[in-house]
């Protein structure tokens, strides 16, 4: 495992924890990992705002190993991260996941939408930042907070939006909501409502991967997965034991933590003995890589390498994003007990603004682009939202149709024949 | 973990049953007792045979043929020069498996111990050797996970068979079992498919102790898009194997820890079982006695002292705990108009309950007496060896409940 590690410093420079064994959450030193205040705060819900009550802002809009990279090829036009093209891709992607979620916010309290929903205002740079980076054959393995995620992997918003309304054009036909979007034909394996339990899911798909190269001979079979999760889910046994088969068997999948800080309103610093997640990969043979997840370019050049890596064959890597949503858990979270400094601070940080930024300073493109991105994206989403209005509640007879992918499942009646046979099962009237 | 193993040696004390021929099929002899008799036949009429190959149509075809030639086989099984092969049920077990191995490369197996040390009861004995790691992976202790992972590759277009080396290991993959395998079909909309089977060693052992002798499938049953699934033959542990690996729905094969030992001849010819059909074990005109899994044994222990005290029950193995062939049960019930349940399931929301509850709901008008359901009882399985005994049904109580039910 001695390549992992030293893959680790390809990808991310910053010492590991054998490097520097000084750090212990109980001495505040100078520490790896950007934001930790590497401090227990038992008591700081009622001080000011200040340091201590959030992470240390040392986070910069461009990561270090790129500022060098900036650096060093000044001259030469193609210093950027990226082009004009894959620029305004990542911005349109960011747009939409960011309009596509305000949208949602409205549509639920006018009462179109019901339930849970979770929304990924403010983490956007990372579904773009890495799944952008993938081929449609590449698996994503979601949470409840899916809606960004799927929009990521190509799922049309109408087909997103038309679930959240609960209709039968949803990407899962109205039987799965908000927190269980799917799309076989985008390789999106779900959304997974309960903590970590999607986790073991993408490791399942990552095995098939592995499978078909090496047991069905299908040589040019390179599949990644993507799991993201939250840094809630990090102390879950599932992300443990998932880590442990991933590297022990080199599997081609990138475990994304999304780092908000915040499991509803349990802070990640009173829930974890060691709050550097990202430190949990090399415990387990593998990178673990720690990034500003406010950036999307800083993601995406963190994300590729993983990528390429599974690509290659040579295993897992855990990437830790700091990031921070600016909306309350659900629309269910009336959000009171985040401070308010805590969410000041983080909207300053705001990721399309930043990519914006850097997209003007590096004369990638103009205003009026990004205009006419916005705009594009705002009839896209109203677009959904009409679609999702005018499509059909699903119909009864929808009822029974997906319980048991071979109805047969359903049984024998006392006739005889097979309960599916029964016109009672197309029409959704029997009894099961 | 360590006392799994143990099962093996114990089940040889099972032996006095394994004479017993569950394929064998007699025609009713005797009717008289029967007011409704009409309205019931051992096979069914050919009018409802589904045309074509599948696997209902056929066994239905086989059926015929063993019940007419129930006599001429009987005689047949005593010559030297008998078809097919004879092997002990985990050997069956694993004869399935390793066909569908060779017959859809897709099909793999995870779970712990099941590859090179060849699965706690043997099922997967020498799997590993022949098809490699991959195909045969041993898992590290972290049930929730390998199972996910088996989820996982099933949606990605796998066959995944996942081991509990002891079922009762399965409850620490709940989630993944009811959340994943039962829902996820469903909630994606019918997209994705979860063809993995479950199976492993359950059931009350020889004083495994409470945690190794658990009666999962009350448990388990009422996760919607499952099918359940009990063997208790060689003859059927291998038809339903295969049955279950093709399926295209999540099955749970649920294994008897205290019936690997089994011995019988079962066909060279491939075979594949109905995941939804009872097993006629014996017909009668008395009482049906509906079971499965071990405790068709101490049935047919029960039922030869019944038969010698004059009774004629019917005995039925429903094999399918999830749905229930309500065919077979109705016909026999409308035959009989007596019901015994024996089940080694919890009394409390076990798969008796279940079944007491269907029986009532469809055929009540044929009922000449109420529903008995002998349960093991609702307590964690004792070690001591007397106190294991008196929590699960034993032949004596059958014969009593009979005796009682057709006064």
């Amino acid at each position: 495992m001695s390549c992992s590690f030293s893959a680790v410093n390809s990808i991310q420079p910053r010492s590991l924890s054998t490097d520097n064994p000084s750090i212990t959450p109980f001495k505040p030193t100078p520490s790896p990992f950007l934001g930790s205040t590497l401090k227990p705060r038992f008591n700081s819900l009622k001080k000011s705002p200040s340091a201590s009550t959030r992470r240390r802002s040392s986070i910069v809009a461009v990561s270090d190993v790129v500022k060098e990279k900036s650096l060093n090829f000044k001259s030469s036009p193609s210093n950027l991260l990226i082009t004009k093209e894959e620029g305004l891709v990542l911005y349109e992607d960011m747009v939409l996941g960011r309009a596509f979620e305000d949208m949602c916010a409205q549509m639920y309290y006018r009462g179109k939408m019901f339930g849970f929903v979770h929304l990924y205002n403010g983490q956007e740079a990372v579904s773009t930042g890495c799944i952008k980076l993938l081929k449609q054959e590449d698996s994503v393995v979601s949470t409840y907070r899916d809606h960004v995620h799927s929009l990521s992997k190509g799922v049309p918003a109408r087909q997103v939006m038309s679930e959240l309304f609960g209709k039968t054009t949803g990407c899962v036909r109205g039987q799965g909501g908000s927190m269980h979007m799917f799309s076989k034909e985008f390789n999106v394996l779900g959304g997974f409502a309960f903590i970590g339990e999607g986790i073991p899911v993408a490791t399942g798909a990552a095995f098939t991967s592995r499978y078909k190269r090496e047991v069905l001979k299908e040589a040019d079979c390179d599949h990644v997965t993507m799991a993201f999760f939250g840094d809630g889910t990090c102390n879950n046994g599932q992300f443990f034991e998932c880590l442990n088969m991933a590297a022990l068997w080199k599997l081609p999948i990138i475990f994304v933590v999304e780092n908000n800080l915040w499991a509803i309103g349990m802070s990640h610093l009173r829930a974890t003995s060691d709050p550097a997640i990202w430190k949990k990969g090399p415990a387990f043979g593998m990178p673990g890589v720690h990034v500003d997840g406010m950036d999307v370019l800083k993601v995406r050049e963190v994300a590729k390498e993983a990528v390429e890596r599974a690509r290659r064959g040579e295993g897992p890597t855990l990437i830790e994003c700091e990031t921070y949503r600016f909306r309350g858990h659900s629309l269910a979270d009336p959000d009171e007990l985040r401070d308010p400094a805590e969410k000041a601070h983080y909207a300053t940080r705001d990721p399309i603004t930043a990519l914006k930024k850097y997209m003007i300073e590096n004369k990638l493109a103009s205003e009026a682009e990004f205009k006419a991105i916005d705009k594009k994206i705002d009839e896209v989403v109203e677009d959904a939202v009409e679609f999702a209005d005018a499509s059909p509640h699903p119909g009864r007879s929808q009822l029974l149709e997906n319980v048991f992918a071979d109805p047969k499942g359903f049984g024998i009646g006392p006739d005889g024949k097979y309960r599916c046979e029964d016109p009672k099962f197309t029409e959704g009237t029997a009894h099961v | 973990m360590a006392t799994i193993i143990q099962g093996i040696g114990a089940a040889a004390a099972l032996s006095s049953s394994n004479s017993f021929d569950s394929k064998r099929f007699h025609l009713p002899s005797r009717r008289s007792l029967s007011e409704r008799k009409g309205s019931f036949l051992v096979v069914r009429s050919d009018g409802r045979v589904i045309p074509g190959s599948n696997p209902r149509g056929r066994r239905t075809d086989q059926l015929i043929t063993n019940a007419v030639a129930a006599k001429a086989d009987a005689s047949a099984a005593s010559t030297a020069s008998k078809p097919g092969h004879e092997l002990l049920l985990f050997e069956a077990l694993r004869e399935g498996l390793e066909e569908e191995m060779e017959r859809d490369p897709r099909v793999c197996v995870m779970g712990e111990d099941v590859g090179h040390y060849g699965g706690s009861y043997k099922v997967t004995k020498g799997l590993a050797p022949k098809y490699g790691d991959l195909r045969v992976l041993d898992t590290p202790i972290a049930e929730n996970s390998f199972t996910g992972m088996a989820i996982g590759a099933a949606m990605t277009g796998l066959r995944p068979i996942i081991e509990g080396m002891n079922m009762g290991f399965l409850l620490l993959a709940f989630n993944q079992i009811s959340n994943n395998c039962g829902m996820l079909h469903y909630t994606s909309g019918g997209q994705f498919t979860i063809p993995v089977v479950i199976r492993g060693p359950g059931g009350v052992g020889r004083q495994l102790g409470a945690e190794h002798s658990q009666r999962l499938e009350s448990y388990f049953q009422s996760i919607p898009g499952i099918q359940m699934v009990a063997c208790s033959t060689p003859y059927n542990a291998k038809g339903l194997m295969k049955a279950a690996i093709r399926s295209e729905n999540p099955v749970i094969l649920f294994e008897h820890v205290l019936l690997y030992n089994l011995k019988e001849r079962i066909p060279d010819e491939e075979y594949v079982l109905s995941l939804e059909e009872a097993e006629m074990v014996r017909p009668g005109e008395h009482i049906t006695i509906l079971t499965y899994s071990r405790m068709r044994y101490h049935v047919m222990q029960a039922a030869k002292t019944l038969v010698n005290k004059g009774y004629d029950p019917e005995v039925i193995d429903i094999r399918s705990l999830k749905p229930f062939d309500l065919y077979t049960i109705g016909n026999s019930v409308k035959k009989t108009h007596r019901v015994l349940i024996v089940e080694e399931c919890m009394r409390t929301g076990g798969i008796g309950a279940s079944l007491t509850a269907a029986i009532s709901e469809n055929f009540h008008d044929y009922l000449d007496a109420p529903i008995v359901c002998l349960s093991s009882q609702d307590v964690p399985t004792p070690y001591a060896g007397t106190l294991e005994e008196w929590t699960v049904v034993q032949p004596a109580q059958i014969v009593a409940a009979v005796e009682q039910l057709c006064q």
